[in-house]
């Protein structure tokens, strides 16, 4: 190693309002090495990796480039720095080229003529040299997700940037456009280009990194050769405690069947097929995990249970009344059969920020009674009914006057999951039941699932989190590309199995 | 501008941001009167003397309210569902015509306990479906009501010149407009309804639509905040995809929120036409479509705050009228251009004030 | 022969005089709109230009600094929309309807205030007017001329300038041109000086060049014509010029058949045709001929949190 790093943070500090998303941070990014930084979500590893690409301003401490204090106002001073950045969400423009996504901020003059000629030829050789082939003509919207994400790095690689950042890259990933990435990173690390891989998954830590930083609740609480450590060990530095994966719980008590989904197809409105020839089971007592890598149809799938999309082809029925293209149905009559569904996305679809919590306690039982008498709402029946509900699943503050925005994660999706159980539903489909939310919620709500289990009802999990759907599921669907692919009886799964099928490598 | 985040009490937000948003407006004003060279306060003087000096003025101010109320609460209820109507305009024109109409059909056969209920309805209905093709063309076809509203009002207005000078046209007249309404369509005026109970109030163009326009106030009221369909129609308003996950369907709801709108923008006609020109005009919606928008937002979209909001705009009405009778350099245009300034800084300023005082109170609490 | 030349010269003519601040007005817009800041706005510009030219032609005498007048008061309202909507991130159609009814009283208050004629500026006479440069029949003065070159001026920038690369990307994907270390701020900025310029010359033209004085409401929804040839021409300079044309050709078929009878037909209505512009434009939207997608972040303030 040369004597000045690539990048120093010294004592980085960022608030937002009440919260302290980033305390204090110091860290060393090394010259030509791939430096991992883990964390749960919410730990702060993307705001800071926002600050050091001047995206966000920092509240308090320095960035030093390559030995220099480095202030960063904007994303002009990162990129002057030769800083670049892969978002988690694309910064791509849908309907320009590839070629227009990639001047664009590095044009090379006022006209664009010149500009473009000499990015074609630049493009080109990029793409020889790293192995990123992508074609400059085509438009970004058409690319796929992986394309997308080349054209991602080719635009920093265009920019010249001998840093690069890449933050949660394999989220939208398939394994093998994953292992395709790492090899990208590899050829960058080669030629001099020092890489930062911010990610939740061990597994890539492991797999892509020389060395790696933990944060914990915006602090870095260690720093790690990788190949010194274990994911074990990392696990809990992530956490702050030895990770409880095993839920204690009896056997499942299988009961009647209570959905029944065969050859379920959706096509959407591109002729893409979300969903291909699904059949499932889902009887009584038992909780049925779905696993697998988040875009692969799962979240079509909830939607077409919950009666919010109509199946292109195929047919469910659910407690008795079947559902096909022909027969549409929508997600109040789904209530009335006794399903009841806990949305993927609670800020998206399970709640109202800009309304009471009590509001959002009726949200898909409002024209019911008792909340709904003689077409009148009432109030205050609404408002007993939601202190009830706080009560049970202890969400603090207990105050249904409350703006539901105003509750913390856990406590709002202990308030939706709360809605949703009330009605002691025969059918409760749960989309990432802990997603953006704190360990200690996690245990309770990983234990009222089960208990619901007990009562009697069929509970269909679905989780991108492989460890949640271990511990909770007594059977495991495994979902690929809009298939099912697999399927494995608790107990006898395994990560790397369960890995395997994921990927589509491995049919059981 | 993280500051726009930061929130602040609720009493502030509620009460205290608007009341400094109008405030600004006014002080806005304020100096553009100074600059033609009239005294302000005396300008307010003459105003508020205009608005509330007499019964009659009095009377008036009320009048103007009546279609403030109406405009105003079309605007919050769209507004509620998260559409932006700006076609109040069409949507009272079309209201008039449809009760024009009802009435012209029907004065000759039915009585007004009869007929005025009738005419009421029309005016709803037309109004509801000239909303309806907008809202129909937002839920079917994915284009944006804001563009289609605009529009809609302009095809409303030639619609009507046409209809007015081809087909309404009294016969042997030289303006535009339809023969007398009988007394069957007639709304009491406000004095007439109260001298038969033994009050004597000056004589105005006040008339009994204003127990509509507090009729709808409750109405839009229960319906927002007491009902199943408003509890759904503010869920689409806030949140599309809640409101779908909760089975509420988006298509219908679009549609039942813009002709709510429309039909309350409709009532404009009947307290225009059915309650004081006794027959059909021209241009009889004179801007109250537009208002409508400063009127919602002045009043928070809350039927409480828009019957302030309306007063406030009423009196502006009346006693800009009689500020220009008594400045000539003065126009009754004065009061659109608060109108205006209304809309800027209720709306598409309303958090100017905000940073501002967000330290203030801080200042305070520390 | 020379009849029918001149019948076709003066539709011609027509159709240029009344297409113009069209022209002008939807090249302003279309600057605003592919920046992603919607401008209902664009009729309360023009109306105020309009206004601010006239008056100040006939106080200095000179059109050209009316002209000159009615861009810096097109330019105030844009910047107050720019302020609104970029820098306090307000709703941006509610902006534009408060510029809209601003300007429709201020006009008359003003004029009321300094010229005492119930609103209208006093009559522009020689010099204070800009008058034809070629063709004295055909009214064809130089702003008229100014609109035809703005169109693949328009054109020629959104397509092959670095701004116009940076000006679409920020309309589609503000967060790609800001993490590309561009202000997205500045950009919009200059998006909405550009339509504000536009417009005044479109303004200027009605009261000072095509009109003798300014009168009250005089644009009479000419801005949203503009708007709805923005939307026929789906966002593009060349297609909405072509429907700039198309409306002002209609405009100008309404007042030749005003009281004609056409045979078989009758008597058609004036207003039907003077509607047609906005119902073709519903028709559009309504997607029965064929599809106009509005730039992706038209509408929505760009919010970051420092």
């Amino acid at each position: 190693m040369t004597a000045a790093p690539a990048i120093e943070l010294r004592g980085i500090d960022k608030r937002f309002g009440s919260v302290h998303a980033v305390r204090g941070v110091s860290l060393v990014i090394e010259k030509g090495a791939i430096t991992g930084i883990v964390g749960e979500n919410g730990a702060g590893k993307s705001t800071l990796m926002s600050i050091l690409y001047g995206l966000y301003r920092t509240d308090g401490g320095e960035i030093l480039v390559e030995g220099e204090s480095a202030p960063m106002d904007s994303p002009r001073d990162a990129i002057a720095r030769g800083i670049g950045m892969v978002h988690q969400h694309f910064m791509l423009v849908d309907t320009f080229t590839v070629l227009e996504n990639l001047v664009l901020g590095a044009e090379g003059g006022p006209l664009l003529a010149g500009g473009l000629a000499a990015a074609r030829a630049e493009l080109l050789r990029l793409s020889r040299e790293y192995g990123l082939t992508v074609d400059p003509d085509a438009r970004v919207a058409d690319l796929s997700v992986g394309e997308q994400q080349r054209v991602e790095i080719l635009k920093v690689l265009f920019r010249g940037a001998r840093i690069l950042i890449l933050d949660e890259p394999s989220a939208v990933l398939t394994p093998q456009e994953t292992d395709q990435l790492f090899r990208i990173l590899a050829t960058l690390k080669e030629r001099g280009v020092s890489v930062v891989l911010i990610t939740h998954k061990l597994r890539e830590i492991m797999a892509a990194t020389d060395c790696v930083y933990v944060m914990r609740q915006g602090q870095v609480v260690a720093e790690r050769r990788t190949a010194d450590t274990n994911p074990e060990e990392l696990a809990e530095l992530m956490v702050g405690r030895k990770v409880r994966l095993e839920l204690d719980k009896a056997a499942p008590q299988r009961g009647e069947v209570r959905l029944e989904v065969e050859h379920l197809s959706l096509v959407d409105f591109r002729g893409v097929r979300l969903l291909d020839d699904i059949d499932l089971q889902l009887r009584a007592g038992e909780i049925v995990g779905i696993a697998g890598v988040s875009g692969n149809g799962q979240t079509e799938l909830l939607q077409v249970l919950a009666g919010i999309r109509a199946p292109t082809s195929g047919r469910f029925t659910v407690c008795g009344r079947t559902v096909d293209a022909a027969h549409a149905i929508d997600p109040g009559e789904m209530r009335d059969l006794g399903l009841a569904h806990v949305p993927e996305d609670r800020h998206r679809q399970g709640m109202v920020a800009a309304f009471r919590a009590s509001e959002t306690s009726i949200l898909g039982y409002h024209d019911e009674p008792p909340f709904s008498h003689n077409y009148i709402l009432s109030n205050p029946v609404v408002g007993a009914h939601c202190a009830k509900l706080m009560e049970q699943f202890d969400v603090r503050p207990r105050l249904p006057g409350l703006l539901s925005g105003n509750f913390s994660g856990g406590n709002q999706q202990k308030l939706v999951l709360a809605r949703e159980m009330a009605r002691k539903p025969k059918v409760l489909l749960v989309g990432q039941p802990t997603r953006g939310v704190d360990i200690g919620a996690i245990e309770f709500i990983h234990r009222e699932l089960v208990k619901s289990r007990d009562a009697g009802c069929a509970v269909l999990v679905v989780s991108v989190e492989l460890d949640e759907i271990l511990s909770l599921a007594d059977r495991i669907l495994v979902m690929f590309a809009g298939r099912i692919v697999g399927e494995v009886e608790q107990g006898l799964a395994d990560e790397r199995t369960l890995g395997l099928m994921m990927t589509g490598a491995k049919a059981a | 501008m993280r500051a726009l985040r930061r929130p602040l009490p609720p009493w502030a937000d509620i009460v205290l941001l608007p009341v400094i948003n109008v405030a600004l407006a006014f002080l806005t004003v304020g100096v553009l009167v100074a600059l033609i060279g009239v005294n302000p306060l005396h300008a307010l003087k003459l105003l508020i003397g205009g608005a509330i000096g007499s019964s009659e003025s009095i009377g008036y101010t009320l009048y103007y309210t009546t279609n403030f109320i109406f405009t105003g609460l079309a605007v919050a209820v769209a507004f509620h569902a998260g559409l932006f109507n700006i076609g109040g305009e069409g949507q009272a024109y079309i209201g008039g015509l449809g009760c024009g109409l009802a009435v012209l059909a029907l004065d000759r056969y039915l009585p007004g306990w009869i007929l005025i209920p009738l005419a009421i309805a029309a005016a709803a209905l037309f109004g509801a479906a000239w909303a309806a093709v907008p809202a129909w063309m937002q839920a079917w076809r994915g284009s944006h009501v804001v563009i289609t509203t605009i529009m809609f009002n302009f095809v409303a207005s030639a619609l009507m010149v046409y209809l007015m000078v081809n087909v309404l046209i009294a016969p042997g007249s030289m303006t535009p407009q339809s023969r007398n309404f009988g007394p069957a369509g007639k709304i009491p005026s406000m004095h007439d309804a109260l001298h038969t109970i033994g009050i004597n109030v000056a004589p105005s163009a006040l008339n009994l639509s204003i127990l509509l326009a507090i009729l709808c106030c409750v109405g839009v009221w229960v319906f927002l905040w007491h009902t199943p369909w408003g509890y759904a129609l503010r869920t689409m308003g806030h949140n599309p995809e809640a409101a779908v996950y909760a089975g509420t369907n988006l298509k219908s709801m679009t549609m039942l929120a813009m002709c709510l709108s429309g039909g309350l923008a409709g009532f404009v006609g009947v307290n225009e036409l059915m309650g004081v020109h006794q027959r059909i005009v021209l241009d009889f919606p004179a801007g109250y479509g537009f208002a409508g928008i400063a009127v919602a937002l002045m009043g928070r979209s809350h039927p409480f705050g828009i019957v302030l909001a309306a007063l406030l705009f009423g009196a502006l009405q009346q006693g800009g009228a009689e500020l220009a009778f008594e400045i000539p350099s003065m126009t009754r245009e004065m009061v659109v251009v608060i109108q205006g300034l209304v809309i800027l800084f209720s709306g598409a300023l309303a958090h100017l004030p905000r940073p501002w005082l967000q330290s203030l109170l801080a200042l305070r609490s520390s | 022969m020379d009849e029918a030349f001149s019948f076709v010269f003066l539709m011609v003519a027509a159709t240029l005089r009344v297409a113009t601040p069209l022209v002008l007005c939807a090249m302003g817009g279309l600057f605003s709109e592919k920046s992603g800041i919607i401008d209902v706005g664009l009729e309360g510009k023009m109306l105020m230009a309009a206004f601010f030219g006239a008056a100040t032609a006939s106080v200095s005498g000179s059109a050209w600094v009316g002209v000159a007048a009615a861009i810096v008061a097109a330019e105030a309202l844009a910047l107050l929309h720019g302020f609104a909507c970029i820098t306090w991130r307000g709703n941006q159609v509610v902006s534009g309807v408060a510029i809209n009814i601003i300007a429709a009283g201020l006009t008359v208050v003003l004029g009321n205030a300094w010229f005492a004629r119930g609103g209208q500026t006093p009559a522009l006479v020689g010099d204070q007017r800009l008058m034809s440069l070629f063709f004295p029949t055909a009214g064809d003065n130089a702003i008229v001329y100014l609109a035809l070159l703005s169109v693949p001026a328009t054109w020629w920038i959104i397509e092959r300038t670095r701004f116009g690369l940076r000006l679409r990307a920020v309309g589609e994907m503000p967060l790609a041109v800001d993490a590309a270390g561009i202000s997205v701020t500045w950009l919009r900025y200059r998006a909405v000086l550009l339509c504000g310029l536009l417009a005044g010359l479109a303004g200027a033209y009605l009261s000072v060049a095509q009109g003798a004085g300014f009168g009250r409401d005089m644009t009479a929804g000419q801005g949203f014509i503009a708007l709805a040839a923005i939307i026929f021409g789906k966002w593009r300079p060349f297609p909405a010029f072509g429907a700039c044309l198309m409306f002002g050709l209609l405009d100008a078929i309404a007042i030749r058949l005003q009281g004609v009878k056409v045979s078989g037909i009758g008597e058609v209505p004036v207003q039907l045709i003077l509607a047609l512009p906005y119902l073709l434009t519903m028709f559009l939207l309504a997607g029965f001929i064929g599809r106009a997608v509005a730039p992706k972040a038209a509408g929505i303030p760009y919010e970051k949190e420092r």
